[in-house]
């Protein structure tokens, strides 16, 4: 039901990426897992296979494609079954898109190509330790001193944070409210920047997450993207595909985590026969099935509205939040199935369990989804 | 100089497998089919080549009906610069028929090395580069692991029991390679791009002037049967009284004999 998309092209770029997790991610996974950081050489693997160039434009290093592209090639990295290294490896594509937006040529030609060359590695800063999707209350200063800005405050929750090059970073430049906010690339060889906590978290192992400090941090002027207070829009046209990508991290995941259980519920046996021999454990399997092609197909049609050129807000909002419930929900039946297996390290379902819990919190909660889709339909 | 590589579609060995009701054949549906993965290192070792200024064109050649044209993209995708199918449909010849058939059809290629898989991943025959050189009249070296070609001849290890077995083999030549040779690219998106424009030429398995009887297959499948799964064996540690205390545990528990 998905051909209408795609076309022999996607399957030759999921290709790709099947076999590149076969080779550098799948013998290695579980120890960057426990290690919670995944060696800083598959960036430029990745890079060197391609991956991280697609969407962007050719002169910068970039690979121009459609949509459905990015997507099959994010769904693909998704059934590594790791959701820290999707969020790790593709840092920048959160990182990258406000330079491509407001950037000057200049500072595309001098951020963008070494980060797609996996030379570089690039993350977005907006969330503060009090701020989170309320993005115009940002409390991090950026005070124009010369020809510096000088920057103090604190950023948490970065992906990538730990070892960033660079920090395409919300700071107020002006006065309160979103007309202060503005973006700035912050060098993380710049005094006065510092990791002060890698997080520990419940799921996303393989990836580092960041608290970030900045005391007296100065940040030449070129570094300062689009003008003064233009970072908000530039911020909010961000999260709609940031969402958007969380979706398919969502429904991917929950496919995975079905397939690996209809795998298990076929050949594991109890009272003398297949789990898929009760009733019960059938249904079950059906519901997660369903639910993951319904989540699937909205996301394939408002990526598909977003390829024609429109900014599907509101459904983008919906697919979130529909997509990243349906993990829950789907990750949370393949543990049950599973039985105290499921509760194991050693199966996947185990780690998709943790990783997708934090699919309803990042890039805006189900409940921020929630307000914005209120407004957009006036409710 | 021309390289002609051998590609076969296979399923992917990751698949799970059922046998039909037939008890003789594989049920095909939902199986998900890709290059066999040996012929993935003759194709990186051909474009190698050819990079390395050695070769001036290599062609994708394979045996099957139109489905084998996605596997044969994907080598296009990797750098071959045509492709060759000789078409037949249904379940094709087996191995003696393939191999004749390739052969017919590669006397117009004009290929003066012609790479494959070491065997194919399905029914690991490895009959059919063998086969190849033969009916062309050529050297050949198979399971090879490493090539080196200076002017006409290739010097070549061949991988053996405890050691590697080198040969030099005057061109042309059938190669059939082991993995470990190199690594295989991946197909980029702007090189699968390309694929899509590249062409697939055709040509009829009937049209080559083969006898019928060559053709035709010899070999009939009694039985297929899963290989059956080993258990593992579990050496139980410590002493006496620990030991019949987990064998207990394990009967009960595991083996529910208790």
């Amino acid at each position: 039901m998905y051909e209408s998309y795609l076309d022999e092209t996607h399957t030759a770029i999921r290709e790709s990426v099947r076999t590149f997790v076969k080779r550098e991610v799948e013998p290695y996974l579980d120890e960057w897992e426990d290690a919670e950081l995944f060696p800083r050489e598959i960036y430029t693997k990745a890079a060197e296979a391609g991956f991280l160039a697609l969407g962007y434009p050719e002169q910068y290093g970039g690979v121009e494609c459609d949509y459905f592209h990015r997507l099959v090639q994010a769904e693909e990295f998704c059934k590594a079954g790791s959701l820290g290294l999707v969020a790790g490896l593709f840092s920048l594509n959160i990182a990258l898109p406000p330079i491509l937006a407001v950037g000057s040529e200049e500072q595309k030609q001098r951020f963008i190509p070494p980060v797609l060359a996996g030379e570089k590695i690039a993350a977005l800063g907006i969330t503060e330790p009090n701020t989170g999707s309320d993005v115009a209350n940002i409390q991090t200063t950026a005070v124009r001193v010369g020809n510096h800005y000088v920057v103090n405050g604190a950023k948490t929750f970065i992906t990538s944070g730990c070892r960033a090059d660079y920090v395409t970073t919300a700071v107020r430049t002006g006065g309160p409210g979103h007309e202060g906010v503005s973006l700035l690339v912050i060098e993380s060889s710049t005094p006065g920047f510092t990791v002060a906590n890698k997080i520990r978290k419940m799921g996303w192992n393989a990836s580092d997450t960041a608290e970030l400090s900045f005391v007296d941090c100065r940040v030449p002027v070129e570094n300062l993207l689009g003008g003064e207070g233009q970072g908000f829009q530039a911020i909010m046209h961000n999260f709609m595909d940031e969402r958007l990508s969380m979706a398919v991290m969502g429904y991917a995941c929950a496919e995975l985590a079905y397939e690996l259980t209809l795998d298990y519920a076929r050949q594991r046996e109890a009272f003398g026969r297949p789990l898929t021999g009760f009733q019960v454990s059938r249904h079950k399997l059906v519901d997660m099935a369903t639910q993951v092609q319904v989540a699937k197909s909205f996301c394939y049609a408002v990526a598909a509205r977003i390829q024609a050129g429109d900014m599907p807000i509101t459904e983008v909002s919906m697919a979130k939040n529909f997509a990243c419930d349906v993990a829950d929900k789907v990750c949370y039946e393949a543990v049950q199935l599973h039985g105290g297996y499921g509760y194991a390290r050693e199966y996947t379902v185990e780690r998709l369990y943790r990783d997708t819990r934090i699919l309803s919190l990042g890039g805006g909660t189900t409940e921020i989804m929630k307000e914005i889709i209120a407004k957009y339909l006036g409710i | 100089m021309k390289i002609a590589v051998l590609v076969k579609r296979v399923p992917d060995t990751t698949s799970v497998f059922k046998i039909a009701d037939d008890n003789a054949s594989v049920v095909t549906d939902n199986l998900k089919y890709v290059m066999s993965p040996y012929d993935e290192y003759a194709m990186e070792a051909a474009i190698q080549l050819r990079e390395a200024g050695q070769a001036e064109e290599v062609i994708v050649v394979s045996l099957g009906d139109e489905s084998c044209k996605e596997t044969m993209r994907t080598a296009l995708a990797m750098g071959a610069d045509s492709g060759l199918l000789v078409k037949c449909d249904g379940a094709g010849p087996t191995s003696r028929g393939v191999a004749e058939a390739l052969a017919a059809a590669l006397k117009n290629v004009g290929a003066s090395l012609i790479l494959a898989g070491k065997q194919a991943v399905d029914d690991d025959a490895s009959q059919v580069a063998e086969r190849i050189a033969e009916l062309l009249d050529c050297p050949h070296a198979s399971v090879v692991s490493r090539m080196e070609l200076v002017g006409d001849t290739l010097t070549v290890d061949r991988e053996i029991e405890g050691g590697k077995y080198t040969l030099e083999l005057p061109l042309p030549a059938v190669v059939s390679i082991e993995k470990g040779i190199n690594t295989p690219r991946y197909p980029t998106l702007p090189n699968i791009m390309k694929a899509k424009r590249k062409a697939i030429e055709e040509q009829d398995i009937n049209a080559l002037g083969l006898d019928a009887a060559v053709l035709a297959s010899h070999i009939t499948v009694e039985a297929m049967a899963l290989p059956r799964q080993e258990r593992l064996t579990n050496v139980l540690e410590g002493d006496n009284e620990t030991r019949v205390a987990t064998l207990v545990k394990a009967l009960r528990e595991e083996e529910k004999v208790l």
